[in-house]
């Protein structure tokens, strides 16, 4: 029983080095900090520091009325704020038991599906760019400048919207944007095709991303993946396709997926996925019909001007909504929209008043975010970088 | 006044004025080199680049000069002092001090020297000592990575380039530059050379730590890499290092490949043009590609880009070399045999 044990000493050789990536680092994608354990240049560990654009998004909603809370969601994922906003109004209709009218449920499907290319291009311009492709960058630049317009020309504003309600969309579109977007369409996929030529098939930037950052179906979907890095990994999860909300059930279009989970397949994936994009917004285009954007409930709907000069109940309505907004039956609501950076969701409890109870707000960046460790393992700096580039994160919405 | 020029104060006060001569157009030529890099990149990326300081922002380099001298020189309290503070200079100098024997011209050079070639591959090996030394003084770890990265290209592709130097070199059969452009009247180099012309060019690219070799700057990784801690005009002077050192490896490229001063006709109207004409268009030829290439690819990581230098370029230019010796040497054609 009384085993000696040889005595072992056993010499740990501590050779890493730390480096603090972030918050201030041109890679970040904002305000990541990221502590690396390296080994040379090889990372031996990945930790990465959250929360320094933690704005309390959440709680600010709770102490604001329903048509308040909209704005917040555009700054949560600032590359495509559309798609936030979507969430919300969706689950407040839930709540509500109304539903937008057609042309509205049109309008959010063109422009849920035109925030989901500009936040693609901005995806892969950055990714580019971390990966020292310069020119890529730019080119996304210039074509996100002319989706911005038709965001400008349809809410007034470049970025934050603030477009989609609850009950619809704030307005109509302006006239003639229907033809331009039909335009637009058809350019597009040109300069997607001009934006292949200068990485698709390059053998550096092949060299740089193909095989980095490996994540197999059943991990990403333990870890909780969803979107474009979820299909790159070979699932086909889509919400639009999964569970149809507006008119997505309405419209054809196909679920790329990728193959073997690295950064080259997450890349591919979103420009296929702009592609598709593509094409939903021309069916909606031609399946679009003049009607009303809000719901006809003055509950909820604003009385025209015109109106409210000689209505005394239209001026009534206008006072309370824009006083104390509309109370929304007690109730919970778990609503999710396919994001361009994958599932967004909204969990929303109503208790009868004017707002809400609580709005947890389910960012797609936080999954992909607790990979990065397990990602970026024993691979080189300089593919943390495109690590990061390719999974498309944004601390709008990961800090909430 | 040509006796007053042989004796030896006369001789030192030439060589200062031949000095000048070259460094003030060559640190014009640096300045509005950063100028044409921001704006072919521009026109490349669909914007306009300067275009508000002057006519057509022409006086951009001028007022980037002006600011850079402003600004306070910060030097961070860990670092060495006085490597820190040096290693700009030694930067600077060397990129220009190469320049002694580049001849723009038949027999247009500072120094005409025999050694000419290896003079510029001593100078240009130097160059790592800047960026080590950089690296080493400025205390930090981004810094300290991008010297080692630095150090580790530079040494590997200077053993290719050595190789395609040599072979030139038994082409010719001289160090000195004027004789190696001498060599090219009939045939440019880049022709019976090609593959070695794109291997000294793309090396050239490593050396000068330009994109897609940039990797001792490498913004996105290691944010600036071994100037990450230098401003003002400590930081200008890496910075006109490196537009000299583009010019000098352009420089190169053009003596060693591209006929230097030679008309690429050798027939009478194009003869009539002054060979610094000739000189000046290669030389912009080079750097247009050098900004193109910044434009147009990613970056190599550092693992890839080793392995470029030491799989592919060096059995390459071994192999070329002997295959080019060998068939000199069947056919007699030897020069200086």
């Amino acid at each position: 029983m009384d085993q000696i044990l040889p005595s072992v000493s056993k010499t740990i050789e501590i050779d890493s080095h730390t480096i603090n990536f972030g918050p201030q680092h041109p890679a970040a994608h904002g305000v990541l900090r990221l502590i690396l354990e390296m080994d040379g240049e090889v990372v031996t560990r990945a930790d990465p520091h959250i929360g320094l654009l933690h704005r309390g998004t959440e709680k600010l909603i709770e102490y604001k009325s329903y048509m308040q809370a909209v704005p917040y969601f555009d700054r949560l994922d600032y590359v495509s704020p559309l798609a936030c906003e979507y969430a919300f109004a969706l689950a407040t209709e839930k709540l509500l038991g109304i539903t937008a009218p057609e042309r509205a449920q049109w309008i959010r499907v063109i422009f849920a599906e035109l925030t989901r290319v500009l936040n693609h291009l901005l995806s892969l311009a950055s990714f580019a760019l971390d990966c020292g492709a310069l020119t890529p960058g730019l080119w996304g630049y210039e074509e996100r400048e002319k989706l911005l317009e038709f965001h400008e020309a349809a809410s007034g504003a470049r970025f934050h919207a603030n477009y989609f309600r609850p009950g619809g969309v704030a307005k109509d579109l302006p006239a003639g944007m229907e033809a331009e977007l039909t335009a637009w369409c058809g350019e597009f996929p040109k300069f997607i095709d001009k934006l292949e030529t200068l990485l698709t098939g390059n053998r550096i930037w092949k060299q740089r991303v193909v095989d980095i950052g490996v994540i197999s179906a059943k991990d990403a979907l333990a870890w909780g993946f969803s979107g474009p890095n979820l299909r790159a990994c070979g699932v086909a999860w889509d919400l639009r396709r999964a569970q149809p909300y507006d008119k997505y059930a309405e419209v054809e279009f196909d679920i790329p997926v990728g193959l073997r989970g690295d950064c080259y397949d997450r890349y591919l994936v979103r420009i296929a996925e702009m592609r598709e994009s593509v094409k939903i917004v021309s069916q909606a285009l031609t399946k679009i019909q003049p009607g009303p954007v809000k719901v006809q409930d003055p509950k909820f709907t604003p009385p025209k001007r015109a109106e409210m000069k000689h209505s005394m109940e239209a001026l009534i309505h206008h006072f309370k909504l824009y006083t104390e907004g509309y109370h929304v039956p007690a109730g919970a609501t778990y609503t999710v929209v396919e994001a361009p950076k994958g599932e967004f969701g909204v969990y929303l409890v109503a208790d009868g008043t004017n707002r809400p109870y609580r709005c947890k707000i389910r960012s797609t960046g936080f999954s992909h975010l607790q990979t990065l460790d397990k990602l970026s393992r024993g691979h080189m700096l300089a593919d943390v970088v495109a690590i990061i580039g390719s999974l498309d994160f944004v601390f709008g919405e990961i800090d909430r | 006044m040509m006796a007053f020029f042989d004796t030896d104060i006369g001789f030192v006060i030439l060589t200062l004025l031949k000095s000048l001569a070259l460094i003030v157009p060559l640190l014009i030529g640096v300045a509005y080199l950063t100028y044409a890099e921001r704006k072919v990149m521009g026109a490349i990326q669909l914007r306009k680049g300067p275009n508000v300081v002057g006519p057509f922002g022409l006086a951009q380099p001028f007022a980037d000069a002006l600011k850079m001298m402003f600004k306070e020189t910060i030097i961070p309290a860990g670092s060495d002092r006085i490597l820190f503070m040096m290693a700009p200079m030694i930067t600077f100098g060397l990129a220009v001090v190469a320049w002694a024997v580049i001849p723009v011209n038949d027999h247009w050079a500072i120094a005409n020297i025999n050694v000419g070639i290896l003079y510029l591959l001593a100078i240009s090996s130097l160059g790592v000592y800047g960026i080590i030394i950089a690296g080493w003084a400025s205390n930090s770890k981004y810094a300290f990575l991008g010297a080692l990265r630095s150090a580790a290209q530079m040494v590997s592709y200077e053993v290719s380039m050595g190789f395609v130097i040599v072979t030139v070199l038994i082409c010719v059969g001289s160090l000195n530059l004027n004789d190696i452009v001498m060599a090219q009247r009939h045939v440019w180099f880049a022709i019976p050379l090609f593959p070695m012309f794109v291997i000294f060019f793309i090396s050239g690219l490593a050396e000068t730590n330009r994109a897609p070799f940039d990797l001792a700057e490498g913004e996105t990784e290691i944010v600036a890499g071994f100037f990450v801690e230098y401003s003002a005009m400590s930081f200008a002077l890496f910075f006109l290092g490196e537009y000299a050192n583009m010019i000098l490896i352009s420089a190169t490229t053009t003596i060693l490949f591209l006929g230097g001063w030679l008309s690429p006709i050798p027939l009478a109207p194009f003869t009539w043009v002054p060979g610094v004409v000739w000189f000046l268009l290669k030389l912009f030829a080079c750097l247009f590609t050098f900004i193109w290439v910044r434009a147009t690819f990613p970056r190599y990581r550092y693992d890839q880009l080793m392995a470029l230098g030491w799989k592919v370029f060096l059995p390459l230019s071994l192999g070329y070399l002997v295959l080019v010796a060998g068939v000199l040497e069947v056919f007699g054609w030897l020069p200086n045999a």
